[in-house]
């Protein structure tokens, strides 16, 4: 069942454009220019119910443009959607009962007050049955290992608290589809972990439908296996993460362990070595060409280990990026069902 | 009207949060009476006889005494800057997500606000009035206490409708600082705060019919529920049908003003453009 059904979505501002300098602030009081940005041009993708997808892109893609648009935030300009099977910006209550927005960079638990009052005022807003409340914020709270926090204040707490608290907040009310905006900017390795599991195993297990965006690769592979790429307003690769990898990486990395006490020589003639630091080096090779690479480093050198990887994700995520903006390539739509 | 009671009730713990501040923050606002009362006496010199259009001295002490507490119900510090500033910053966000209306959410935040006031307030408000209370000509009957605490909640829906709607022009503007201080001139003047409201309608004439145009002008405007009603209503200036009849102009300004909110609103979020990341 498809839970979100985006089709031609169209937003367009009309933003001013000002030059720099006193003069011209001054003119801007009686003629200002104006010019056009489509943040998001012309968006088209599915996402079935359960399913949990990142939406990738770089700063000013039209990513969090789009998420506006699918909480009703904003009006669009053109194109249709349905979440839910309602149409986001008409904002009817029953709809804003079945989604919930996490943005990372936004507080909507009450800065002075324990998350507890907050949570209990959700319980209101939303409805939420006494008994069905006390059981979920108790499952939640034991998941998120935030029950000792949640009577303090949350202005007292670090970054990732509260965090985990904002999704708490979200999930109390068992929402069918939870629309994610870079929930661990700006957290610790641990507090982005503990986020990560907890977003893995609460989607498996409520089969919680999840558009998710961020700037950390990892996140993206430990919670999706599919991609929505976008950029400039258009998706560029709609997809598995493999495939982004398979498709847009032109090489693989082979990982060197010398066995030999001295510097070995001549490395260069198999590929490109962008990691020199004896006893180890990593190597680019040709994809098409590892086995006989790999054949021939173990003929000519003497080697303790060696591993062979897929190029990083994020560097291929960063050439679509790059190459998507300055050639304007057609969308690459691989699995866009 | 549960979930009603649950924002209020949140909203009074928020306000307790800083109550140091809270607490001196309400009695400094005690100081401009102190001076309204020297002032006044300034100006009415020694002669307790003097009359200045209408009002004598005590009359004059007792109107500000009295227009303090329809302020204390009618201003809206922070509503108008505090809306423009979620629209600004976004954060006006969680009230159109959440199924939830924006405009009841911040009434019932501002009834809190007040009801926190109120309870620290309380007292250093009848203690002021104790020692003021040789200004006042005569004990109000019942009738007439009644009609006041009306004119009262008709102040507090009036202030706060006309600050939400100024609040809700950051939709189109984003800045509405200036707006604000116009608003807090126009209103010093018309609500009565800075003199009796007929003082300043004088400048219509002397005349019946000059008069006549200045109590339509009055009627025309929903300052004057701010303040000067709620005042002129307890010293005895509006009685019978009159009182009656300016009842009813001001709960139709509520009506008047809540539609305008609601409109506003909607259009208004319909060209919110979701700033702040």
């Amino acid at each position: 069942m498809i839970a979100v059904d985006v089709q031609d979505l169209q937003k367009t501002y009309r933003v001013y454009r000002k030059r720099e300098g006193l003069w011209a602030s001054l003119k801007g009081l009686f003629r200002r220019d104006y010019h056009q940005v489509h943040a998001v041009a012309g968006v088209s993708f599915q996402i079935e119910q359960g399913e949990m997808v990142a939406f990738l892109g770089p700063n000013g893609a039209g990513k969090t443009t789009t998420l506006k648009l699918l909480s009703g935030l904003i009006y669009p300009s053109g194109g249709r959607a349905t979440v839910l099977g309602y149409v986001p910006w008409k904002r009817e209550i029953p709809y804003r009962r079945r989604f919930a927005l996490v943005m990372g960079q936004k507080n909507q638990l009450w800065w002075d007050l324990p998350a507890q009052e907050s949570f209990r005022l959700h319980q209101e807003i939303y409805r939420i049955d006494p008994a069905d409340f006390d059981r979920r914020l108790d499952e939640l709270t034991s998941l998120l290992e935030v029950q000792k926090l949640v009577g303090q204040p949350v202005r007292e707490l670090s970054l990732g608290e509260r965090m985990r608290m904002e999704l708490i907040a979200a999930l109390l009310h068992r929402p069918d589809l939870l629309l994610l905006d870079e929930p661990t900017i700006g957290l610790d390795v641990v507090s982005q972990r503990k986020v990560q599991d907890f977003l893995k195993f609460y989607q498996s297990e409520q089969q919680l439908t999840v558009l998710l965006t961020s700037h950390y690769m990892k996140d993206v592979q430990a919670l999706c296996r599919r991609a929505i790429i976008i950029n400039e307003g258009e998706i560029k690769h709609d997809g598995s993460l493999d495939e982004i990898v398979d498709r847009f990486s032109t090489y693989k990395v082979i990982e060197l362990l010398f066995a030999s006490n001295s510097r070995p020589e001549g490395l260069e003639r198999f590929g490109e070595v962008f990691e020199d630091n004896f006893p180890r080096a990593k190597i680019k090779v040709p994809r098409n060409q590892v086995p006989e690479i790999l054949s021939a480093l173990l003929a000519n050198y003497s080697l303790e280990d060696v591993g062979v990887h897929d190029r990083p994700l994020e560097e291929a995520i960063a050439e679509i990026f790059t190459t998507t903006k300055s050639t304007g390539a057609e969308a690459v739509v691989t699995a866009g069902r | 009207m549960r979930t009603h009671w649950f924002i209020l009730r949140t909203c009074i713990s928020e306000r307790l949060a800083y109550r140091g501040d809270f607490a001196f923050g309400t009695l400094v606002r005690f100081l401009p009476i102190v001076s309204s009362i020297f002032l006044w006496s300034a100006i009415y010199g020694r002669d307790d006889s003097q009359v200045i259009n209408g009002y004598k001295l005590p009359d004059m002490i007792a109107y500000f005494l009295l227009v303090m507490v329809g302020r204390a119900f009618s201003s809206m510090p922070g509503l108008a800057s505090g809306i423009a500033r979620d629209v600004r910053d976004g954060t006006i966000k969680k009230y159109l997500t959440q199924p939830v209306d924006m405009l009841m959410y911040l009434f019932w935040a501002r009834v809190a606000h007040k009801l926190v006031y109120y309870l620290v307030a309380t007292g250093p408000f009848v203690f002021v009035f104790y020692l003021c209370r040789s200004y006042f000509a005569y004990a109000p009957d019942l009738a007439t206490i009644g009609a006041f605490i009306l004119s009262l909640v008709i102040a507090f829906l009036i202030g706060f409708l006309m600050e939400s709607l100024i609040g809700l022009i950051s939709f189109w503007f984003l800045e509405v600082s200036s707006l604000i201080f116009i608003f807090m001139m126009v209103n010093y003047f018309l609500s009565g705060h800075m003199a009796p409201l007929p003082w300043l309608m004088k400048i219509f004439g002397d005349d019946a019919a000059s008069q006549g145009t200045a109590r339509l002008v009055m009627m025309l405007m929903p300052f004057q529920y701010l303040a000067y009603f709620p005042a002129a209503l307890m010293l005895g200036k509006h009685t019978g049908a009159d009182l009656w009849q300016h009842l009813a102009v001001g709960a139709g300004w509520v009506l008047v003003l809540l539609l305008a909110n609601r409109i506003v609103f909607a259009r208004g979020v319909r060209r919110y453009s979701a700033f702040g990341g």
